[in-house]
């Protein structure tokens, strides 16, 4: 994940024939390879790819996770294709094997990649910097000139300058001195912290899939209580692997009203008031007040709760022949967000028949359309704004078996196809009512619409690691930063006494320098211990080198110089731009203005 | 309080001059492409000539010209390393004091030309703002808006310091496309904010979404080019006139990475964001939403570009054709996922 330091790759591939190979040491050279193959930098960009590739079907396909009825509708059109993809699992692609195969592997190759890399960032923390190559003029930065201050004085300047830079000088032969200097380690810092974040965010993620729990349910905003007591209170539950539904984290609410503000026919607010109790006050039969709004959960308990959707709920009565009337008023589906234009079924049965086979017979449904502000197209019924402006149904009275006995689950908004299909329910009317009318049928039933309750759709959510996710994506965060931003570089100051016996050291190395600057930047890698490759001067900076910088020193006259001072840089990791500041601390240590 | 009628119609019209500010601004740059040829070439000339003139222990000036990549070593060195000395003397630096070439007058003046219309576009924006008394980023239309102008504005901070004056041409005309579209499909009228998008979130999260999406556009140009360039290198007939034209591959490498480093941080802060506007709006931080797992993926994706650079035998092309599917996702995530798809983000769509 991190830049693994590719030497260390290569040393991998090095083949050791001189093991004999024995079952035991090729099985162990196998796990040996598999782990480093696993947690290799190369490996890691794979798993990335197809962890992208893998999550891409979720974004094109319906997923049940998501959206349930658009996946059987999917399946419902598309025959083969769809069953073969469903078995494929690209329905639930985010807990599908193959995904969390990937999921996982990445999530070692992460931690492979770590352990190793923190111990060289230890070990690289401790260490010096790395001694001052021979030949300065060979790194990709280098600068020189010749000053009338003495060594110690340029030593001294160049440490001044160099403050908040990690230092070691060393003296040299001949009365030279150098200094090394390095900066920036708060990259490897950061580097490590995002890769950390990253691994808490992968685990507490995968955590949360244990052990967290949502629940939908509608509830009439007129007084109607809901507890969060068990899942069998929900219309909906989706529990974690580890959720069974037994130990819920108890609270209750009473929605006491909703209401939404429109402009210009837009909604602008969604809100509703609720009581609350939870843990204390549900023994001392406490109720608090809370405001709940879109953006807005009440968190409570270790829960949330949250104020998803509103809708609207008629309210009808029927009044049988022998005068008995049942009033219901049952929150029927919104099929339109724009304009909440609904679809429901308000189902009845009539009030003392006790033979089976006879109410059978003469069960009710009122179902069809709501529409909040009607716009007629024709006859057929359809709704031009959200809000309640003259509501008015178009229903069909269905009479008959609606199955309810059948043991088959009812979907609350719908009457059961297959009962229309097998001639057991029929219709009896249809017709369309605004607020206070009412149809008769033939045998005298009359069905009245008495108006319009409004629901509001809760969710209840619990995630107990969700806390953790967010520390763990904020340290990523910051190690992000530090990591992208901060450069790691070095820098070497060299002064040495003009003339006397000692040469500039630059000069001496002219001719040999070809041979040696491998030499030297291989010195540095090692002593730098942590493995990052430095670029080896050799390609780079060779073409660079042009006589400029030996043509600036010798403009100068001897006389009053008396010590050749060299500044070396070098940028260690993938960003350009240290030479900027390069140049800035080269000018000032070589007192150029 | 209700939407102001006059600022908004004032933002349309701001809107639609600063495209076709853009538009004129193209033409330059496509005569400054095409007919500046000769007068490039001699530019060149002057400034090589003055270089060597120049040469008085200064040749260190000139930032970031060597790569410095880790691992370099164990790269072919005819990829990780061409332009060793030379990266940085792209044709149109216009710092070399020489009078300006006929073409480079008209590149200037494309230039002008584009921060009149940046101008016009912010003005768009910043009405669009007062008209709603809200942040001018609350539907597709104006997500659009905000995002063309940060990758303009991007391409102009760029310019300052990179040699790629000429290539605008090419970050204009994704830009004026994908205004053009904002401007007809996706327009909406001025309106106030669904109550689900009422939060300061939404100031955060959309406008870090934006501003990543926006530079994204930089860098994804500059890896096609590099694309390009990389197979007129090893095929020299492929490509020929274009690639001539194009500056050295390294310092189109640079300026990709440049500009993603930039932008991948304040994306991921813009997931981020979301993901805690998720918790609080939808009960649930991360839930698989189409735009959530695009956005994923896009991530992963550009995560992998600036590994790769760090891994021997991916940067150079492998790098480059990773940054390309970046911006591609990104692209993809704006429209297809907006328009197509349904998921809890479309209530931000169209109309
Ligand atoms: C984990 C959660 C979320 C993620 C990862 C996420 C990601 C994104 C991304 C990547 C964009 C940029 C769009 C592009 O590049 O095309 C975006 C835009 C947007 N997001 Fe989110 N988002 C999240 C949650 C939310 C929430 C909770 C809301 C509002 C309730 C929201 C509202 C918006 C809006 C209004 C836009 C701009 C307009 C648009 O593209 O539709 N996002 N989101």
């Amino acid at each position: 994940m991190t830049p693994a330091p590719p030497q260390r790759t290569d040393k991998a591939d090095d083949p050791t024939p001189a093991y004999r190979a024995t079952p035991l040491r090729r099985a162990w050279a196998f796990v040996r390879n598999t782990w480093r193959g696993l947690t290799s930098m190369r490996t890691a960009l794979i798993l990335l790819f197809l962890l992208a590739v893998a999550a891409l079907p979720g974004a094109l396909l319906p997923q049940r996770s998501v959206n349930e009825r658009n996946v059987n509708g999917y399946l419902a059109e598309h025959g083969w294709w769809g069953s073969l993809l469903d078995s494929l699992q690209m329905f639930d692609v985010y807990s599908s094997v193959w995904f969390s195969a990937i999921y996982l592997l990445l999530m070692v190759s992460i931690i492979g990649c770590l352990v190793p890399r923190t111990s060289d960032y230890v070990r690289s923390m401790r260490s010096k910097p790395v001694l001052t190559p021979r030949n300065l003029r060979r790194l990709p930065h280098h600068e020189r000139a010749e000053t009338s201050d003495d060594v110690d004085a340029v030593m001294a300047a160049a440490r001044k300058r160099l403050r908040g830079w990690r230092l070691t000088e060393r003296e040299e032969a001949g009365g030279a001195r150098s200094i090394s200097a390095e900066r920036g380690y708060l990259r490897e810092t950061g580097n490590l912290l995002f890769h950390f974040g990253m691994l808490g965010v992968i685990i507490s993620f995968a955590g949360g899939a244990l052990y967290s729990y949502e629940g939908q349910v509608v509830v009439l905003a007129d007084g109607t209580e809901f507890c969060n007591s068990g899942i069998y209170n929900y219309d909906s539950f989706e529990p974690g692997l580890q959720v069974d539904g037994t130990q819920l984290n108890p609270f209750c609410v009473r929605v006491n009203d909703f209401d939404a503000r429109y402009r210009n026919g837009q909604p602008v607010a969604y809100e509703s008031d609720i009581d609350y109790q939870s843990g204390e006050d549900l023994t001392t039969g406490t109720w608090r007040s809370h405001h709940l709004e879109v953006n807005e959960p009440l968190r409570t308990a270790g829960d949330r709760l949250y104020l998803l959707n509103h809708g609207y709920a008629p309210t009808f009565t029927v009044t049988f022949p022998d005068g008995q009337s049942r009033t219901q008023t049952i929150q029927w589906r919104p099929v339109d967000q724009q304009t909440y234009l609904s679809e429901g079924a308000t189902k009845f049965e009539e009030p003392g028949i006790t033979d089976p086979a006879e109410r059978r017979e003469r069960q009710l449904a009122v179902t069809g359309l709501f529409a909040p502000t009607p716009s007629m197209h024709g006859s057929i019924l359809s709704s031009a704004g959200p809000q309640l402006n003259n509501p008015t149904v178009a229903v069909d009275i269905m009479r008959g078996d609606l199955g309810v006995d059948s043991g088959r689950g009812q979907s609350i908004f719908e009457i059961d196809q297959s009962m229309v299909e097998a001639g057991r329910l029929e219709r009896v009317a249809r017709e369309n009512l605004e607020v206070g009318q009412s149809l008769t049928l033939e045998d005298g039933t009359t069905v009245h619409f008495d108006g319009v309750e409004r629901f509001v759709a809760l969710q209840v959510s619990h995630d107990p690691l969700q806390n953790w996710v967010l520390a763990s994506a904020v340290v990523m965060f910051a190690g992000l930063g530090a990591s992208l931003f901060i450069k790691r570089r070095r820098l070497w100051v060299r002064a040495t006494p003009a003339g006397g016996d000692g040469q500039p050291a630059g000069a001496a190395d002219d001719t040999a320098a070809d041979d040696t600057a491998a030499d030297d930047t291989a010195a540095d890698d090692t002593v730098a211990g942590d493995g990052a490759a430095d670029n080896t001067a050799a390609g780079d900076t060779a073409s660079g080198d042009t006589a400029a910088g030996d043509t600036a020193a010798g403009d100068n006259g001897p006389s009053e110089r008396r010590t050749v001072v060299e500044v070396g840089g070098l940028a260690r990791t993938d960003q350009a731009g240290y030479g900027e500041e390069f140049t800035r601390i080269a000018a000032d240590l070589l007192g150029r203005k | 309080m209700p939407v102001n009628e006059t600022l908004s119609q004032y933002s349309d019209w701001s809107y639609t001059t600063s495209v076709v500010v853009y538009i004129l601004a193209m033409v330059f740059f496509l005569v400054e492409q095409s007919f500046g040829r000769h007068g490039r070439q001699a530019a060149e000339r002057t400034r090589s000539r003055e270089l060597v003139g120049a040469g008085t222990g200064n040749r260190n000036t000139d930032p970031g010209n060597r790569n410095t990549d880790p691992g370099n070593r164990n790269t072919d060195p005819g990829i990780g390393n061409t332009g060793s000395g030379n990266g940085n003397t792209g044709p149109g630096n216009g710092n070399t004091g020489a009078a300006p070439t006929r073409a480079e007058r008209f590149g200037r003046m494309g230039v002008a030309l584009t921060v009149l219309g940046l101008l016009l576009h912010a003005s768009a924006l910043v009405l669009r703002g007062l008209a709603t008394a809200r942040v001018p980023w609350g539907n597709m239309y104006e997500y659009v808006m905000i995002t063309c102008f940060v990758a303009v504005a991007a391409w102009l901070v760029l310019l300052r310091k990179h040699p790629v004056r000429h290539l605008s041409m090419f970050v204009l005309l994704p830009n004026v496309i994908l205004m053009f579209v904002g401007g007809t499909w996706l327009y909406a009228v001025a309106a106030p904010l669904q109550p689900a998008l009422q939060s300061y979130w939404l100031i955060i999260h959309v406008a870090a979404a934006a501003a990543s999406s926006g530079v994204f556009l930089v860098p994804g140009v500059a890896s096609i080019f590099y694309l390009i360039k990389a197979r007129n290198e090893s095929h020299p007939e492929k490509f020929a006139k274009f690639a001539a034209k194009l500056p050295a591959k390294d310092v189109l490498d640079r300026v990709a990475y440049r500009t993603t480093v930039f932008a991948f941080p304040v994306f991921t802060f813009g997931v981020l964001c979301g993901a805690v506007w998720a918790e609080a709006a939808w009960g649930r931080f991360w839930g698989w939403d189409p735009k959530e797992t695009v956005a994923f993926i896009a991530w992963i994706v550009y995560a992998a570009y600036l590994h790769s650079r760090a891994t021997a035998g991916w940067r150079g092309n492998r790098a480059a054709v990773i940054n390309v599917i970046g911006f591609a996702v990104t692209v993809f995530n704006l429209f297809f996922v907006n328009l197509v798809t349904t998921g809890l983000h479309s209530y931000a769509g169209v109309g």
